[in-house]
């Protein structure tokens, strides 16, 4: 470098850098104050140039991504994220600061874009949800072979080289390997990354020169923007730029740098490229997406220490580990000094057994585990995400172009005929039309985002199939949706995004799987129910499997008017169910008493879906219930209750009934067991006691001996278990019991009362599916 | 090399006496004070290797190299070394082996007890002599860690956590100050270069005798996973369950390996919550299920099906052992025991046999 500098400047220099790479970037920005071109060319999309002058705006920080994407077709998406330690980044700073000359010298994303619409043609609309959102990590990075391949494959690069990526060479790992490294990344972090002075770009070239030699770059895509890079190159010359930095993968700079072919050659390759109408803007970015952690195939494991790095004026290692420290002591996990300084010394060690100059984030990624979380890898998994991937949220200044997501909204609301009105307006939804139920999705896709534009009304009488909904477009919900923005680039993405974030507890998962299907977001279906098999496995309230399962199998339903495919959600209420059953008899012998009600609520709500799954669900429900039974300590409400299930679900004949009822009234029974007993046999419905006259003789004859202290206590749960019945129903028992020794009135009462009982009788009737 | 044939278990530094010396011989890094190999030497002498005079190193610890590589780098940095783990993860085993690397001996020894007294720490008296002469250095016996301070070799405690905790707590002067005083005799032992401790402690059985934080701070930890894949946990089952069963006389496991299989996959599936095939999330009992377990229900079969049985490993013959394994809660691990044969073994078309045999047993 010194000596270039000595001789007259180059005309052109050429860094190669690593995308996201902090020593890349501390590098270029040395180089660049030292080379002090008059213009500067980035990799990056060409169409981008205009969305350069953001740069300088205050409010802008990083990490921030250009974002690409089709304008008719927003789910066709790509973006180039920059942090403040990528080369990039470093680049558009310096040049707006020194008020160089700068463009971006990429392949146009209209190109690019086009090539990767071409690519899924089975997509059909911007609907099509949830395959968009690993499209868009995939999009701009070239997918999992970020890290090892980097210097090759910039963001925003081609979907198209993954498939190819495996056969070619590593490059990076070819020279790691020369030089004697296992781990291409641990090679790249010594020789470049944690280097702090010098100037590596012209033995890296170089190096990367050969290895392209020896192995010629034949993927036409490649070739195609490295083709395109000239092109520009060539531009920024003839504008009569002295000196002209390059700054773009470590991969392409051989291609740039050395002979170049001819512009006939050039052009060539670029004619007849197709292109689609494109959108550029910036948004804000985190660490978070920038890191693979967040599912995202793409981006680099660690931005929080590349941050670090970038950032720590001296002694990195040690102010890390003093990072570390704080954010563990934010989560009152006692850490000392001490602890830094021997977390610090074991880091040294370690960097010295492995022969690396300077211990890298394995090193103290180790060091933190094994020192300062006592070899807990809970407390290390924190600190890897508070602190390796890092918080930091990016901001861009108001005016930048119109996010995707408000596009697509108001492009999907256009052809719904839906407009943002700010005054109300009710509409009815026939969910049998499919542009009725498009909106319907829509409104309750935004309701997931939190943007409430409708309201959904109380036309619920009018059956399944309408729904009445209104509607009134507040302008706050602008801001809703930039917010949504950062979970999708489309309304059903970015709904499907946001229900994935919502899986913390068992009734959320629930609650989650069925929004997904209101909301026809089928293709978060399997990871939600992944997600729900899993927090089912997990968790250890018995209640609450229960408690989840009718909302389950209520939803297996939508699928007919709604056309879902519900067979997965059929398997996972069943495999729910299997764990219910598996933990209730523990769950339920010896409840409280207000535990045992709670439980006696959600027993009865299984039981009225139960219907809804397979036969062997309900065989192995009827099966436990019958178990519990047998239990001693099962509490009386309980008891009563599963005797009379069974008996309503003819799994019990009347006469064991009959028999369990006289058993659990039996004087050698506690008073107050019997009167729970008799509180949770009764609930609900007064038909079977009135038509029963075996039964009702049982209890008549219970209640009579009754002793008059122990019918104190008794009382209570007896006006519970009678005072659910409506007055007429109370009468016509009273009736009953008078009447007991006289077949003759009871039969023709019971013919009279029958007709005035007519519309009750039936909905029992429906209740109790059938009769008996 | 005749009296170590009849020995039934030689120490480590014996075994493996050739490649220790051949490791030293090609050994040209640098050493730290008092250490017999260099930090790289010994972590190769731990994970196995081909030197290049060819000598073949045998791996003593099959694992992650980067779990080693800490462990060494610890004793380096002259700091102790805590060995964390589930029963049957090697600690001990690797505990014996760095020191036989490091100084050449793995016997200084305390092994952690609910009887250690301090003086297995510190030092105890000759009372004979204490009584005849009175406080002497002759009369002076060291314990495995005074011995190791002033001769810089490493000294091993086993069990740390089973230890009274006022014992334990003896350690934080050696550990923090590097010296042992005797006030008897107005003098003190102070550590030499090289001196160091690898402690194990088992981290499933907590509260036995948790450490106290001030000791706690003055160990690095490195926690010693259980077995990675289920092929390396049936490869450490079946050759451990051929030692023990022909000392036992048994029939040999060769045939049994698929219901070890078997056994290791209901092991590790119920242990990490999840099926091999990450379909289906599982409970996880309250047990250990330690890959010494599966032995044990292993060795256990083999016996049952050799007195009571046709001689091969059946399904009944390990059915009882794994529940009894599994189900150490009666209430909540029956649960999840229940839950996992109803929702996995039942659905394994090729595990109906089990499937019975468990349920035979359970009933």
């Amino acid at each position: 470098m010194s000596s270039a500098e000595a001789a007259a400047p180059p005309p052109v220099r050429v860094f190669g850098v690593r995308h996201h790479g902090p020593g890349s970037a501390r590098a270029l920005a040395a180089a660049l104050d030292a080379y002090a071109p008059d213009c500067v060319l980035i990799e990056g999309p060409a169409d981008a140039d205009k969305l350069i002058e953001w740069v300088a705006d205050p409010v802008m920080r990083p990490p921030v991504a250009l974002l690409a994407w089709q304008t008719d077709r927003p789910a066709n998406a790509a973006f180039w994220p920059m942090a403040v330690f990528s080369p990039e980044w470093q680049a558009l700073g310096w040049a707006t600061r020194n008020g160089a000359e700068t463009h971006f010298m990429d392949l146009p994303a209209a190109m690019t874009l086009a090539a990767t619409g071409r690519q899924d043609p089975d997509e059909p609309d911007p609907d099509d949800a949830q395959g968009q959102v690993p499209a868009d990590g995939e999009l701009p990075e070239a997918g999992a072979d970020r890290l090892t391949d980097d210097p090759e494959g910039p963001a925003g690069e081609a979907p198209e080289e993954d498939p190819r990526a495996g056969h070619r060479t590593d490059p990076i790992a070819e020279l790691a390997r020369i030089a004697g490294y296992d781990d291409p990344e641990a090679w790249w972090e010594d020789a470049v990354e944690l280097r702090s002075t010098g100037d590596p770009f012209d033995d890296l070239t170089e190096a990367i020169g050969l290895l392209r030699e020896a192995t010629p770059e034949t993927d036409p895509r490649t070739l195609r923007r490295e083709a395109h890079m000239r092109k520009v190159l060539r531009a920024a010359r003839r504008r009569g730029h002295e000196r002209v930095a390059v700054v773009c993968g470590a991969w392409h700079a051989p291609a740039l740098a050395g002979p170049a072919p001819t512009l006939k050659a050039d052009n060539a390759l670029l004619k007849g490229l197709p292109k689609v109408k494109t959108a550029l803007t910036w948004v804000p970015w985190t660490h978070g997406r920038l890191a693979t952690v967040s599912g995202y195939g793409a981006g680099i494991d660690s931005p929080g220490w590349y941050h670090h790095l970038f950032t720590a004026p001296d002694e990195p290692v040690a102010r890390w580990f003093t990072l570390v420290a704080r954010s563990m002591r934010e989560h009152d996990l006692p850490v000392s000094s001490a602890h830094v300084i021997e977390a610090s010394r074991l880091a040294d060690a370690l960097a010295a057994l492995r022969g690396r100059p300077q211990p890298g984030l394995a090193e103290v990624s180790e060091a933190t585990w094994s020192v300062l979380c006592a070899g807990s890898s809970v407390q290390a998994d924190l600190v890897t995400r508070e602190v390796v991937v890092g918080q930091a949220l990016g901001e861009v200044p108001p005016g930048v172009p119109m996010v995707p997501l408000d596009a697509d909204l108001r492009a999907t609301a256009r052809s719904l005929r839906l407009t943002m009105s700010a005054t109300k307006r009710t509409i009815t939804l026939d969910l049998r039309k499919p542009n009725d139920l498009a909106k319907s999705r829509l409104l309750r896709r935004l309701a997931i985002l939190g943007i409430d534009w409708g309201k959904q009304g109380s036309a619920r009488g009018t059956g399944t199939f309408k729904e009445a909904w209104e509607l009134l477009w507040d302008p706050e919900f602008s801001v809703a949706v930039i917010e949504a923005a950062a979970f999708g680039n489309t309304v059903a993405s970015a709904a499907g995004n946001a229900l994935l974030t919502r899986t913390s507890t068992l009734p959320e998962v629930t609650a989650a799987v069925e929004q997904a299907l209101l909301a026809d977001l089928g293709e978060v279906l399997p990871e939600l129910l992944a997600t729900l098999d899993e927090r089912a496995a997990g968790e250890p309230d018995v209640l609450h499997l229960l408690q989840s399962i009718p909302a389950l199998a209520r939803s297996m339903r939508y699928g007919d008017v709604r056309g879902t495919d519900t067979r997965a959600l059929g398997a996972v209420a069943q495999t729910v169910l299997t764990r219910a059953c598996a933990g209730l008899p523990a769950a339920a012998s010896g409840t409280s008493e207000d535990a045992a009600e709670t439980l006696r609520r959600a027993i009865d709500d299984v039981q009225g879906v139960v219907a809804l799954l397979d036969e062997r669900s309900g065989r192995l429900w009827h099966d436990t219930l019958r178990s519990l039974l047998a239990s001693r300590t099962l509490p009386g409400l309980l008891s009563g209750r599963i005797v009379r299930l069974l008996l309503d679900a003819g799994r019990l004949t009347a006469d064991e009934a009959a028999r369990r009822l006289g058993r659990a009234l039996s004087p050698g029974a506690e008073p107050e067991r019997q009167a729970h007993w008799i509180e949770g046999f009764l609930a609900g419905s007064a038909l079977l006691l009135l038509e029963d006259r075996q039964l009702l003789t049982v209890i008549d004859e219970w209640a009579t001996d009754i002793p008059d202290e122990a019918f104190r206590r008794v009382l209570p749960a007896l006006r519970r278990a009678f005072g659910t019945w409506s007055t007429a129903e109370r009468r016509m028992l009273a009736g009953r019991v008078a009447h007991l020794g006289d077949p003759q009135t009871h039969a023709a009462e019971a013919a009279e009362d029958l007709l005035h009982a007519g519309p009750v009788l039936e909905t029992v009737g429906a209740i109790l599916g059938g009769g008996r | 090399m005749n009296t170590q044939t009849t020995l039934l278990r030689p120490h480590a530094e014996q075994r493996y006496a050739g490649e220790l010396a051949a490791l030293a011989a090609v050994d040209d890094r640098p050493r730290p004070a008092n250490w017999r190999l260099s930090p790289w030497a010994v972590v190769t002498y731990l994970m196995g290797g081909t030197l290049g005079d060819g000598t073949v190193i045998t791996p003593k610890y099959v694992g992650n190299r980067r779990l080693a590589e800490i462990a060494v780098a610890t004793l380096v940095t002259d700091r102790a070394l805590l060995l964390l783990g589930v029963p049957g993860t090697a600690k001990s085993w690797v505990s014996e082996h760095l020191a036989a690397a490091i100084s050449g001996t793995s016997t200084l020894l305390v092994q952690g007890t609910a009887g250690t007294t301090e003086e297995a720490v510190r030092y105890g008296w000759n009372y004979a002599r204490l009584i005849a002469e009175g406080p002497s250095q002759a009369a002076l016996v060291p314990s495995p860690v005074m011995e190791a301070m002033g001769s810089g070799r490493i000294a091993r405690v086993e069990e740390l956590t089973r230890m009274p905790s006022d014992v334990q707590d003896a350690l934080i002067t050696v550990l923090s100050e590097k010296t042992l005083p005797v006030p008897e005799l107005g003098s003190e032992v102070q550590a030499r270069g090289g001196f160091n401790l690898i402690a194990t402690a088992n981290d499933r059985d907590r509260g036995v005798n948790d450490l106290s934080s001030a000791l706690r701070r003055r160990f690095n930890t490195v926690v010693l996973p259980l077995p990675a894949s289920a092929e390396e946990e049936v490869t450490i089952v079946t050759r451990r369950v051929r030692d023990l069963g022909s000392a036992l006389q048994l029939p040999p496991a060769d045939q049994a390996v698929d219901e070890i299989r078997r056994v290791v996959t209901v092991f590790r599936e119920l242990r990490q919550g999840a099926t091999e095939d990450g379909a289906t999330s599982l409970k996880s009992p309250s047990g250990t299920l330690s890959t010494a377990e599966a032995i044990s229900v292993v060795t256990n079969g083999l016996a049952m099906s050799a007195h009571f049985g046709d001689g091969v490993l059946r399904p009944r013959d390990v059915a009882a052992g794994i529940l009894g394994a599994v189900v150490s809660d009666p209430v909540s691990d029956r649960a999840v025991w229940t839950e996992y044969l109803e929702t996995v073994v039942r659905e394994r078309p090729d595990w109906a046999d089990f499937y019975r045999a468990c349920r035979e047993v359970d009933e």
